[in-house]
């Protein structure tokens, strides 16, 4: 009996903006420059928001918080190729997609500030709380995929997770699932290469995480995840082929996580100055604004204004936030459950 | 006069089964999913037949993966449906912990008030079938520990029947423990039986001498127990608690200061269960009701043995009620 070949699988990697600002024009997504500009502007704004969110932390005004930086172009790319019906099920690093949504900033620093009632999103978003118990929102997203087939309604769900949650057994449940009922579901994983401590080599001894897909016989795509438009690209392309029948995808956007894994870790102790320089140089925005520059549609200045405009919005959101009465003690009891029992009612009534 | 609806015989897996055919049929966004609940009828047969009525959207096999299958619940349930999630046993419920307290449990609370989770989930429990210690365990008590969920335990055929739709109409996550040795209980069903309250425990006999506080397949023994007792002049009144969380202290309470005398039946391990929090309570709002402390007949805090006599050793028996209750009444 000869020995044969069952299946061969190829892991395709997709980079569409260099770091020189140059594209490659047979796969650059079809996008105005009024799209561009945008997609500019909201990555703006989600550094905007990151770099004051540390700074608030660092002066009591905020608790622990998880930086962006680095990973924008992940989050804003793959946001920007939504549709309003479809559904985000984040973890707890896609302050960028929240922000390109139009979710309300003040509502994100007063969740980062402690205070859930932030994590109300507007009614006209689909968008689950962040979620911290890592990899757990995966089989929710399976699920509302699920509801959605049921529902014969259009929407495809986002799910988003980093590189440490493909370690856990959600994961694999979540995309086996998804798999199997060949839901309307797109799995994006930012591996921005480190989960705290851990670096990827300990998390998978796989050269990638998209081909972890090929297990579960859905396909899985590893873009540049500082390339915004390859983002965008494997996004709009994973959420039409869902939308039209065709099942889950598997995104891997290879980024990095540039600042400490929240404000009260020091990477410093578990990895080299080198190795976050290196990554420095591969900034996701500095390379959208090569290649605007490059289409005349930024300079100085423009980068100037932009910044300056979106500093403004955070500082009408940071004004929002703290003046936002604080939660009663009582509050805290509200929203156990529909009803309160009898006994959480005497304890509420104690506290 | 209205007529009287004929009662009829039935199983406790018949009216579970009537249950969900029942929700399926009044409401669209309801489905079951689990494990081997479709082709072949559930693990202990209580969906026999409903993948044929409803097909495979609504009575969906899942992967082996309970934490995907209960995550996704809370999924469906967020996008609208209504769904209900058998997990074989709750040993297995185990691998779903995560899903149902980190997240069916916190996501109203950590969305601000945005999101309730409309979840059913149903799972066997308990000891008696000789099925040893990865599948024999009763963990209802720490489920009712958990702040954000329901926890509901029908004991009796009616509440079989009638808890499920009333689980699907609460917005919050509600768990139904179904032991595996009640399945093949049979009874009378009213042929109008439906919807029942899952707030309030119910007083199943009427005594003068103890109150015997129980749940789940131990009330039948309790019950077996108290007509046993009766004949020795000892007359017991026993109340199934039907509903772990939230408790209803006011119908044991209210009991025990006609009674003087507590006696909690739980299938459970002794420390840090159900009956710890119940006798708890009883020190707490009843003492000067009582005439001797409160007793607890609890499992032995051992995994629950394979081999018959073994098992029937650790957990509650008849036997062991009566000598329990007569010792109390004797005492004081
Ligand atoms: C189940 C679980 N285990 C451990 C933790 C603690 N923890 C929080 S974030 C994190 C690392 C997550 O890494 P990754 O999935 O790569 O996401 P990233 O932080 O890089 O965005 C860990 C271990 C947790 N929150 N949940
Ligand atoms: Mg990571």
């Amino acid at each position: 009996m000869p020995e044969t070949t069952l299946a061969s699988h190829a892991i395709h990697r997709l980079e569409i903006l260099g770091e020189d600002g140059d594209v490659d024009k047979a796969l650059m997504p079809e996008l105005s420059d009024e799209r561009i500009v945008r997609m500019y502007e909201m990555m703006v704004l989600a550094r905007s928001f990151d770099e004051r969110a540390v700074t608030l932390q660092r002066e009591g005004r905020l608790g622990t918080y998880p930086p962006i930086l680095g990973q924008e172009a992940a989050q804003v790319g793959s946001a920007s190729a939504l549709l309003p019906c479809d559904w985000v099920v984040p973890s707890f690093r896609e302050m960028g997609v929240h922000i390109t949504l139009g979710y309300p900033i003040h509502r994100l620093f007063q969740y980062w500030g402690g205070d859930e009632r932030g994590q109300r999103g507007p009614e006209s978003l689909n968008i689950l709380p962040i979620c911290v118990a890592v990899g757990t929102q995966i089989p929710h997203g399976v699920g509302i995929a699920m509801a959605a087939r049921y529902r014969r309604d259009p929407a495809v769900v986002c799910t988003y997770f980093g590189d440490g949650a493909t370690s856990k057994g959600d994961f694999h449940e979540g995309l086996n699932m998804a798999g199997v009922f060949k839901l309307p579901a797109v799995f994006i994983c930012q591996n921005n290469q480190w989960a705290i401590s851990v670096p990827l080599k300990q998390q998978t001894a796989a050269a990638t995480i998209a081909q972890k897909g090929v297990a579960y016989g859905i396909d899985g795509i590893q873009v540049d995840g500082n390339d915004i438009f390859a983002v965008y690209r494997a996004t709009s392309d994973a959420l039409a082929k869902a939308r039209s029948g065709g099942g889950p995808t598997l995104i891997e956007c290879l980024t990095y996580r540039i600042a400490d894994h929240t404000t009260a870790d020091d990477a410093g102790r578990y990895r080299t100055p080198d190795e976050v320089a290196t990554w420095r140089r591969k900034d996701p925005l500095l390379r959208l604004e090569r290649f605007m520059a490059g289409r005349g549609l930024w300079d100085d200045d423009v980068g100037r204004r932009v910044r300056e405009e979106a500093v403004a919005e955070i500082d009408r959101a940071v004004l929002a936030m703290e003046s936002a009465p604080q939660p009663e003690a009582e509050e805290m009891f509200t929203n156990t459950g529909a009803t309160l029992s009898r006994r959480q009612i005497r304890q509420m009534e104690v506290i | 006069m209205s007529e009287q609806p004929e009662a009829r015989i039935t199983t406790y897996r018949e009216a579970v089964r009537e249950a969900i055919r029942e929700a399926l049929m009044k409401d669209e966004r309801v489905f079951l999913m689990g494990e081997d609940v479709g082709h072949y009828g559930g693990c202990y047969a209580v969906s026999k037949g409903l993948l044929a009525e409803f097909g495979p959207e609504r009575i969906r096999d899942t992967p082996l993966s309970e934490s995907a299958f209960v995550g996704a619940g809370i999924g469906a349930a967020l996008g609208g449906m209504r769904p209900i999630v058998e997990v074989m046993t709750v040993n297995f419920s185990l691998l779903a912990l995560d899903q149902i307290l980190n997240n069916a449990a916190t996501l109203l609370h950590m969305s601000g008030g945005q999101f309730n989770v409309p979840l059913v989930i149903r799972m066997a429990t308990g000891a008696g079938k000789q099925l040893a210690a990865q599948h024999a365990h009763s963990l209802e008590g720490w489920y009712a520990h958990i702040p954000g969920i329901r926890v509901l335990s029908p004991a009796t055929i009616e509440d079989a029947r009638g808890m499920l739709w009333s689980a699907l109409l609460n917005p919050d996550p509600v768990i139904i423990f179904e032991n595996n040795t009640l399945y093949n209980l049979e009874g009378e069903l009213p042929a109008d039986a439906g919807a029942v309250d899952i707030d309030r425990a119910r007083v199943l006999r009427h005594g003068e001498a103890l109150t015997i506080i129980t749940y789940s397949a131990s009330l039948h023994k309790s019950l077996e127990a108290a007509e046993r007792l009766a004949l020795e002049g000892i007359e017991a009144e026993v109340i199934d608690l039907r509903t772990l969380r939230p408790l209803d202290d006011a119908t044991y309470l209210a009991s025990i200061a006609k009674t003087h005398r507590a006696l909690i039946v739980d299938e459970g391990w002794r420390s840090g269960s159900i009956s710890a929090e119940i006798s708890a309570r009883i020190m707490e709002q009843a003492f000067y009701d009582l005439d001797l402390p409160v007793s607890r007949l609890c499992s032995a805090e051992v995994p629950i043995p394979y081999a018959k006599h073994l098992e029937d050793a650790a957990i509650p028996q008849v036997d062991s009620i009566m000598a329990e209750a007569r010792r109390m009444v004797r005492h004081g």
